[in-house]
């Protein structure tokens, strides 16, 4: 086992990655306000019951609390952040300007993302700003790849020097049921040949394709030069569950388990809260089931687990799903 | 070729209504295939105007007439004394063109009557779609005949990103994810290891990003000028 002076960025999800036990990270969404509670309330609910917790960098296009000064939030609560940083809202001056802050502030770890579209700010009652401009100066590849620069030979992309290296562990997404199937394990290894230290998965239910497309994983030997967290988005109703089937990119839920969250429902009557409890209940089985599936397949170092804005099902998830306590390590 | 679209008409009006003699100029290549902007638009719009002016009780004299292109000095330069006689000139040329008789006019405004949309093709009559982006540093060879600048509502390089969905666009159904056409279109010309190159993050100065962009051929201008010295 490498001490501290073998890593790349010394932070705790680096840690429980090199030790070999399966990783959890979580997901942390920041609020549309000015107010740090919500942030710290969700972080002190995640605390202990992840290595570490994503903080999403306006997702779906939406104005929030910035995914840097939530990450510091959360930070100084206990919880360890995985800043994102999607492609979308800055151009490589001000993605580079960011990570020296975020390493400077005590940030490690971050996930380079495209972004959604800000066409997607304008969904359901928001107004959003469907208007803006978008940046896209780099994409996500590149922008491992800007960060490996960084971190391993202190040269910013133009190629002026850093004093001080920002030493990020550096993550990437992978949707495996995304079209099309077949190209993307080779992009997942353009990823890791640009320097991806881990990488999420879009969340997961259909395991079959899931194996099959880790089996191609493995025969390129990605798995092996980069951590790959299982995604699991924990469903909640079996409306969320058909939702992300019909209308979530690269997402398919299988007939079976839409059933089994409709059948759960339909016994409860017309008791709604009746309803509702059994369905999160399932929900919840259904999640940690996924969970032990996609950790047996071979190849994947951990999951990502999303309890959207139903952080308080993470204590319950991990307890059952074998993975509670989490590892700790002692300071260096 | 450029792609437009004649603008709102409220709007073309609340331009045009503060002025006496109007002269509505079109031009007659690429916006008259999108039926946008070419002479007979110019007609048509003309006519719309005095119209709106009869109906409102605006005294206003409105004409029309048109050329080839309006970008391109020898082609409007034997219309110029007309046209300075005007007191608007309302183009429906593409911006290129509103901009190219701006600087050559005089003190007489010029305003655009199309909003100036992209490059594009014809795929059927009555349907134009963006093809090419205009960013100075052609990747087309490395992707298979396909902009990723133009067609992927992000413009990545290293695409496509977890938004596709049945071959579409995360912005629209109807919309064609650029990078999934990419990508079959590779299979398909046997050269997908193209793709697993990753594309470097790109010089984008040579976009409109490096600022107004402008190309020389010397011996073209040399021989222009020593033509006209020689006379």
């Amino acid at each position: 086992m490498g001490g501290i002076d073998n890593m790349k960025s010394g932070s705790n999800l680096e840690k429980v990655i090199a030790s070999g036990k399966p990783a959890v990270t979580a997901e942390l969404g920041p609020p549309m306000s000015a107010d740090p509670h919500e942030v710290i309330k969700k972080a002190n609910m995640l605390k202990g019951y992840c290595d570490a917790a994503n903080i999403t960098d306006c997702q779906t296009a939406v104005v929030r609390i910035s995914s840097i000064a939530a990450a510091v939030l959360a930070l100084r609560e206990g919880l360890e952040p995985v800043m994102q940083m999607t492609c979308r809202d800055r151009n490589r001056i001000a993605m580079q300007a960011d990570l020296l802050g975020a390493a400077a502030l005590g940030l490690k770890n971050c996930l380079c993302i495209a972004g959604d579209h800000q066409s997607f700010s304008a969904a359901g009652k928001l107004k959003g700003h469907p208007g803006a401009k978008n940046v896209y100066d780099v994409d996500s590849i590149q922008l491992v790849g800007i960060l490996k620069k960084m971190r391993d030979e202190s040269l910013q992309e133009g190629g002026d020097k850093l004093e001080v290296a920002p030493k990020f562990f550096i993550g990437a997404a992978f949707t495996p049921g995304g079209e099309p199937m077949d190209y993307r394990p080779y992009r997942l290894k353009k990823k890791v040949d640009a320097g991806a230290d881990f990488i999420q998965t879009q969340g997961i239910y259909d395991i079959e394709m899931f194996k099959s497309q880790m089996e191609k994983v493995r025969n390129l030997g990605v798995h092996e030069r980069t951590a790959i967290l299982g995604g699991i988005i924990v469903p909640r109703t079996a409306m969320m569950l058909r939702y992300m089937d019909s209308s979530v990119a690269g997402v398919s839920v299988p007939k079976v388990l839409i059933e089994r969250m409709m059948k759960v429902k339909d016994a409860a009557g017309d008791d709604k809260k009746k309803a509702k409890a059994a369905q999160e209940a399932e929900g919840i089985k259904i999640a940690v089931e996924l969970i032990q599936q996609v950790l047996e397949i071979p190849g994947v170092k951990g999951v990502h687990i999303q309890a959207i804005e139903w952080e308080s099902a993470m204590p319950e998830i991990l307890k059952a799903a074998g993975l509670y306590p989490r590892p700790t390590f002692p300071d260096a | 070729m450029i792609v437009g679209e004649q603008k709102p008409f409220e709007e073309i009006w609340d331009m045009v209504k503060g002025f006496k003699r109007v002269l509505v100029f079109g031009c007659n290549t690429c916006v008259a295939i999108c039926h946008a902007g070419g002479n007979k638009e110019a007609e048509i719009l003309a006519s719309m105007i005095r119209i709106k002016a009869a109906e409102e009780g605006v005294p206003m004299e409105v004409r029309h007439a048109g050329i080839e292109r309006h970008c391109e000095p020898e082609f409007f330069e034997p219309l110029m004394e007309e046209v300075k006689t005007y007191d608007l000139v309302l183009s429906t040329a593409c911006g290129v063109g509103v901009n190219f008789l701006s600087e050559r006019i005089g003190n007489i405004p010029v305003y655009p009557g199309i909003n100036t949309e992209f490059y594009g093709a014809v795929p059927q009559a009555g349907v134009f779609t963006e093809l090419c982006a205009g960013c100075g540093n052609c990747v087309l060879h490395l992707t298979g005949g396909i902009c990723p600048v133009a067609r992927c509502s992000k413009s990545l390089m290293n695409g496509p990103c977890g938004g596709t969905n049945n071959g579409k666009c995360e912005i629209s159904q109807e919309v064609d994810c650029g990078w999934y056409l990419i990508v079959e279109r590779m299979k398909k010309l046997g050269a997908l290891e193209k793709l697993y190159q990753i594309q470097p993050a790109r010089n984008w100065s040579t976009a409109r990003h490096g600022g107004p962009r402008r190309v020389v051929l010397e011996h073209i201008k040399d021989l222009e000028e020593e033509e006209q010295k020689t006379g």
